[in-house]
């Protein structure tokens, strides 16, 4: 009993708390002090680099970085906003900022960007267009770009004969999936060691899967973004009616036509099913051996690299091209955005516009992390990656050839999630047909009337 | 001397030695209980203020599918869980009343409990792992076909039902070992004058004079596998499609992912009633304020 009155006290406790906090902080002038938040430990010690020189350069400002992990994250930007004590610029995702827009909870940058004549023709296409609200309004200045791209244990691909060059210029197409599939069903080998491509595979024991998909992360289905938003897109699809959309399109027969064939990796057995995803990452699994090819994004090179072992040669491929006879990779970035209720927002703004800067970027780059905005920076990235061994051109070319497709920014987007995720894994266990993703779609698209 | 102070007072030093407790119990229950029942009716997602909107959230609630089915697997984990966890907690209090004095084996017994529950999930959610896992390495190699235990949506609640039983069992059989050893030892000796079997000691002493002890571990586990939520949250986190979406987890999915929190604090207020009402009839039914030991 004490412990069910806990739980809702717990849940109901939350507005009563934040209500009951205000902001403290001084005034302007003087030395002041600017609280910057971030998700990515990886990315902290770059950042607190950029930190220390912004404040060699101007001594009154301070930043001080507050990074917590991804689950955390949101929730403590969120009450932060709510309780007045937020942090003065936090690093901003997609999938979140338009909330922040409808709210009023963040600074459009417009005045300040034409006041300082800030140049944003500098970053990578597209990716300032994601930081635009639909009216045009700038919220944030791009800072790195991520895509997608096919991770693989070099030690399996070379056994099977398979060459980096055949992996490197693999095609697709949601009929017989093309040379993809014919490397997919090669690379699967059975508990007998029987190919998947040779007579006698036995799909009901495998022992090295072709190719995995990242099930466990919730609300990674919806979007598809590491696992078949790169399929879909070189099929000619499309996810909403245009950026800020308000109709989504998994209705369309070129989504569903993908998802067909990707459930039916499933049923030939050179992808696990459902049920033997749920459990150790699909990047352990690939470190493990339990599968030779995996799709995930360029934040995740670091450590697939960092896992490499004596059964474990870690490589990158670029994602096969479509029907479209072009590749397709999901572009997404992040950017700073600064809180509406912030004591200092010129103080704010000369931050955000330093991190948004070549300067910064290019610490940034030589740490390794991620890929800087700007295109010189991203170069540097590039050359960083290489010092340490990494090729990451199979991230790059997809920028290099201009075959990436923006993160699909719409308002609702975690409720979007919340039913697309359970009927994509209703779809990939076999429970319901491709076909009942129309009726979600008209779910959906409920959502924005 | 003590029967010279007045009850006039007693009063005053009594409400003094009440203050820290009411303070306590005023700021982080009874206020958060009325403010989570003023947000159930209304719309409120933490950026804007909280607009009225009366018993919507509750009609909504009433034609969610999801909630239906969350409340379907939540019962089926509390079946499971208080089920399984009472028959076995009760034949290990038994085995240790009667057979052993040994503070080791009650040591050993409940050790899984001293393990935090996020730990306990984690180390089971890498055992049952369907291509790594030791567990399915077992049933492969005893030829059965491997299973994958929280991923598909028959096996992912007895599963985590299973996970927590293993962790609880030991402190509920703890719980129920005190409870026996209450019982006065003249009425297991009488029993054997009388020529009774271990059997018949157990359904016709043990059981009846263990009842109010029962009665309130039932209560008390009943409760608890409804509060279900940080096995799913670090396993499954509610799926695969809803089949591990316990009411809990529900909760905080449209609370702190969907920042729904009028939603959200109506689905609490549903669970709050519902609790409250499972008490009061488990309490009824067992007669747990009564015992049968009468002389």
């Amino acid at each position: 009993m004490t412990k069910a009155l806990a739980g809702i006290a717990a849940l109901a406790a939350v507005p009563l708390v934040l209500a009951g906090c205000s902001a403290g902080s001084t005034d302007a002038d003087g030395p002041v002090e600017i609280k910057y938040s971030l998700w990515d430990a990886n990315q902290m010690p770059a950042y607190q680099q950029c930190a220390d020189d912004f404040h060699a350069a101007n001594p009154d400002i301070t930043i001080s970085i507050d990074q917590s992990g991804w689950e955390d994250y949101w929730q403590k930007i969120n009450t932060g906003l709510v309780s007045g004590n937020s942090a003065d610029v936090f690093t901003s995702h997609l999938a979140y900022y338009p909330e922040f827009v409808l709210n009023d909870q963040i600074l459009p940058l417009d005045d300040y960007i034409a006041a300082d004549g800030v140049d944003t023709s500098i970053y990578q296409d597209g990716l300032v267009d994601l930081w635009k609200s639909p009216e045009g309004v700038q919220y944030g200045l791009p800072k790195d770009f991520d895509t997608i791209a096919l991770f693989y244990n070099q030690q399996l691909t070379d056994a099977a004969g398979v060459t980096a060059e055949q992996l490197g210029s693999l095609d697709w197409n949601p009929k017989d999936g093309g040379t993809y599939e014919d490397v997919i069903a090669h690379l699967t080998v059975d508990k007998n060691g029987v190919r998947g491509d040779e007579a006698g595979f036995d799909k009901n024991n495998v022992k090295t899967y072709g190719i995995w998909f990242e099930a466990s992360n919730a609300g990674a289905l919806g979007d598809g973004q590491t696992q078949w938003s790169y399929l879909a897109a070189a099929n000619g699809w499309e996810a909403t009616d245009g950026p800020w959309g308000s109709s989504y399109n998994f209705d369309a027969p070129e989504f569903q036509d993908t998802i067909t064939w990707w459930h039916s990796l499933i049923e030939k057995g050179y992808m696990p099913s459902l049920a033997a995803q749920t459990g150790i990452s699909w990047s352990d699994q690939l470190t493990a051996g339990s599968v030779a090819l995996a799709s995930n994004g360029s934040w995740m090179t670091g450590y697939v690299f960092g896992a490499t072992t004596d059964s474990f040669t870690p490589a990158v491929a670029p994602t096969p091209t479509g029907p479209t006879g072009e590749r397709a990779s999901m572009f997404n970035g992040l950017a700073d955005n600064i809180w509406a209720g912030t004591k200092h927002p010129e103080e704010a703004w000369e931050w955000v516009k330093y991190m948004g800067s070549l300067e910064c970027q290019s610490v940034v780059a030589d740490a390794a992390v991620v890929f800087p905005a700007i295109p010189e920076a991203t170069d540097a990235a590039v050359e960083a990656f290489a010092a340490n061994g990494v090729d990451v051109s199979a991230f790059t070319v997809q920028v290099e050839e201009g075959t990436t497709f923006l993160f699909p920014i719409t308002d609702h987007k975690s409720d979007v999630n919340a039913l697309m995720t359970p009927a994509m894994e209703a779809v990939m266990s076999g429970k319901e047909p491709v076909s009942s993703l129309t009726a979600v779609n008209d779910q959906v698209n409920a959502l924005f009337k | 001397m003590a029967a010279k102070v007045s009850r006039d007072n007693q009063i005053v030093p009594a409400m003094l030695f009440l203050i820290p407790a009411s303070i306590g119990f005023l700021a982080f229950f009874l206020w958060p209980t009325i403010r989570g029942l003023y947000l159930s009716f209304t719309d409120y997602n933490l950026l804007r203020d909280p607009t009225f909107i009366g018993f919507q959230n509750y009609i909504d609630i009433f034609n969610d599918a999801v909630f239906w089915r969350s409340m379907a697997v939540t019962f089926q984990y509390v079946f499971i869980n208080v089920g399984l966890q009472t028959v076995i907690a009760l034949a290990l209090a038994v085995l240790m009343h009667r057979f052993t004095r040994s503070m080791i084996i009650r040591g050993v017994v409940v050790l899984p409990y001293l393990i935090a529950n996020v730990i306990v999930a984690l180390v089971w959610f890498w055992l049952a792992d369907y291509s790594l896992g030791l567990i399915n390495a077992v049933i492969e190699g005893i030829g059965l076909n491997k299973i994958g235990f929280f991923g598909s949506e028959a096996w992912a609640m007895p599963t985590i039902a299973f996970v927590n039983v293993w962790r609880h069992v030991g402190y509920t059989a703890l719980l129920l070992f005190a409870g026996l050893q209450a019982i006065p030892r003249d009425v297991y000796e009488a029993a054997e004058v009388d020529g009774a079997g271990e059997f018949r000691v157990f359904r016709s002493v043990t059981l009846p004079l263990l009842r109010p002890i029962l009665a309130f571990v039932l209560v008390v586990t009943v409760v608890g596998s409804f509060q279900i939520f940080d096995t799913i949250a670090v396993t499954t986190g509610g799926g695969p499609v809803d089949a591990t979406r316990a009411i809990n987890f529900y909760i905080f999915e449209r609370a702190f992912e969907r920042f729904d929190f009028g939603y959200a604090s109506a689905l609490a207020v549903i669970l709050m009633i519902l609790l409250a009402t499972i008490a009061l009839i488990q309490n009824r039914l067992l007669r747990a304020n009564e015992s049968d030991m009468e002389r």
